[in-house]
């Protein structure tokens, strides 16, 4: 039987586990069969895992077996993007100076998507240590886009992305620190959702920026983010962040519609000069179609968010200049050779390991906190967060959710931005204030542009997930989103059966 | 507010990279771009307004003081680049 996982969901696995119709095994096979096809021209993957996966299916067809209740996740071919930490492993971070590093410890959350269930198939491409919108910025080569491999994934969780929308696996997790899941779920077509900052545990996963970095779900579906949510949203006390709530169930309020609920397009962010006039078009579309379907939109501005960029460029570089301090050529990762002496070691193991976006924000961090320059810098940007914060409280005083594109413009060529680093930093125009405010925003498809996805981006105030991922959901059913891309349904064709 | 070269390389020092002319060269231009973007929020007038460090605040956060295992020495030396009697093994530092 030849089964096609991008016709497959969570809900679909789990029951035809348990009815006998597939066993994870073939599951598991299936996504590796998928990996074999597209990859070497998507290059989704750092590193396929297919023992971990045939190991963790083994379990899943003993439990089906012994007729044991089965986990949520059951057999569900999942992939991490290579910053989270998985014991049996390498944990690269797409980047040279961790090429060879072997896990030691599992993130939580990559735990807990195994501990439900799920089939690791691998460890997926990234712009180094997440410095990037495009994933171009790996040290193994860029992913490319299924749909339309000339272009980028967006980034910097590309892998995690583009692995979805290929079939490649059914979930995967990506972490965001200014729009790092959102702004390539918009780009691949996928549901990309980054969490209230402390509802997922970043223990296990290499640090960016500690205040604003959040691990989160892509999928095909809105449901299936729902269900990755209930998986991995936790408490964890090896996470001092860690938010302490009592658990949620993110599906059970999906389909309660839109009636009277208040949504906002943020007019003054839509109104970007850099936004492609037929992205804005199709988001205009998505709201008034809200509208038809009960809900009260209206307009809002947020104006100090234009002020987020420069904040985060600062606050970004700034903590990622101190947490990639750790890594020196003693503990783990490259190490120059016949160092002289220690700061010999030091200058020489980092100058060669990191890549150039990795020096380039390392030096601006660095600049960004020396002395003279810290309240200038730092401390400016610190109070532009409040200011932002500010903005989101007002709106949400009369807003349920708040509406942007995603991002301004849909998928890019590769190699159209790489040689200019603030035009790139403008792809995440409209996700970054989300981190610096720390809220909940998903991405969710609302149709093409010349035949490219286009992202809507949702965001709640704090702890609203059940809320933006509720109206995900009435925008997926409204737009009826073909989410499977042309290469992919071509693949599908070829080979005839599929499991439906 | 242009970053000098001297200060490029003060910073590179700072930061424990070990830069070419060339790279010290082309990050002075590229931060400079970038730095002017900052510009608009560095002239704000944003005396009275507090700043913030996490946007949501958990304070005081202490787990119970439970022993449980850490990761063994075997472990924590496995990605050792060199190691020798259980310990990380280093150049010679200082004079």
């Amino acid at each position: 039987m030849t089964i096609d996982l991008s016709t497959l969901n969570v809900s679909r696995i789990r029951d035809g586990l348990s009815k006998r119709e597939f066993t994870a095994r073939e599951l598991a096979d299936a996504a590796f069969d998928r990996i074999d096809a597209v990859d070497a021209e998507v290059h989704s993957f750092n590193q396929v895992t297919r023992e971990l996966a045939h190991a963790a299916a083994q379990r899943v067809d003993e439990m089906v077996c012994a007729g044991d209740p089965l986990p949520p996740l059951a057999g569900v071919p999942v992939a991490f993007k290579d910053n989270m930490n998985l014991v049996g492993t390498r944990t690269t971070c797409s980047s040279r100076i961790l090429e060879n590093y072997e896990s030691v410890y599992d993130c939580t959350a990559v735990r807990r998507m195994l501990d439900a269930g799920a089939l690791p198939v691998g460890k997926c491409n990234m712009d180094e240590f997440a410095f990037g919108s495009s994933t171009e910025n790996s040290a193994f080569g860029p992913t490319r886009n299924p749909w339309d491999l000339e272009r980028v994934p967006g980034g910097s969780s590309g892998g995690s992305a583009a692995a979805v929308a290929a079939g490649e696996a059914v979930l995967s997790l990506g972490s965001d620190t200014g729009g790092s899941i959102r702004q390539p779920g918009a780009l691949t077509g996928t549901v990309a959702m980054k969490p209230t900052y402390g509802r997922v545990s970043r223990y296990g996963i290499v640090a960016f920026a500690s205040s604003l970095d959040q691990i989160g779900p892509f999928s095909k579906t809105v449901e299936e983010c729902a269900q990755t949510m209930n998986v991995i949203c936790a408490h964890d006390d090896m996470d001092a962040t860690s938010v302490d709530r009592p658990a949620e169930d993110f599906t059970a309020h999906l389909r309660d519609g839109v009636k009277g609920l208040r949504i906002g397009l943020v007019s003054d962010l839509l109104a970007l000069e850099g936004c492609d006039p037929a992205v804005r078009e199709r988001v205009v579309e998505t709201a008034e179609a809200l509208a038809k379907q009960g809900a009260e939109v209206g307009e809002v501005a947020l104006p100090s968010t234009q002020y987020g960029l420069p904040a985060y460029y600062i606050i970004g570089p700034a903590e990622a200049s101190s947490n990639l301090a750790r890594f020196d050529g003693i503990r783990y990762g490259h190490r120059a050779e016949d160092a002289e002496d220690v700061m010999d070691l030091y200058l020489r193991s980092r100058a060669e390991g990191f890549g150039p976006e990795s020096i380039r924000r390392i030096m601006l961090g660095t600049y960004a906190l020396s002395a003279g320059y810290y309240d200038a810098y730092y401390g400016q940007a610190q109070k532009v967060r409040t200011l932002i914060i500010r903005d989101f409280e007002r709106a949400f005083a009369d807003f349920d959710v708040l509406l942007t594109p995603t991002s301004p413009t849909t998928a890019f060529k590769i190699g159209e931005k790489a040689a200019d680093p603030v035009a790139m930093y403008l792809s995440d125009v409209y996700t970054i204030p989300v981190n610096l405010a720390g809220i909940p925003a998903v991405s969710v498809p609302c149709g093409h542009v010349d035949g490219l996805p286009v992202g809507l981006q949702i965001m709640g105030t704090h702890f609203a997930e059940s809320t933006i991922l509720r109206v995900a959901h009435a925008v997926e059913v409204a737009t009826g989103f073909e989410s499977i891309p042309p290469m992919v349904q071509r693949l599908g064709e070829r080979r005839g059966a599929i499991v439906a | 507010m242009a970053i000098s070269e001297e200060q490029v390389r003060h910073v590179a020092m700072l930061a424990r990279l070990g830069l070419t002319d060339e790279q010290i060269s082309s990050l002075g231009h590229e931060l400079n771009d970038i730095l002017l973007q900052v510009e608009k929020i560095s002239a704000l007038d944003l005396a009275d307004v507090e700043p913030t460090a996490h946007a949501v605040a958990v304070t005081n956060v202490a787990r119970d003081d439970v022993v449980k295992p850490g990761l063994s020495r075997e472990d924590a030396l496995r990605n050792a680049p060199e190691q020798q009697d259980g310990a990380f093994l280093i150049p010679k530092f200082g004079g």
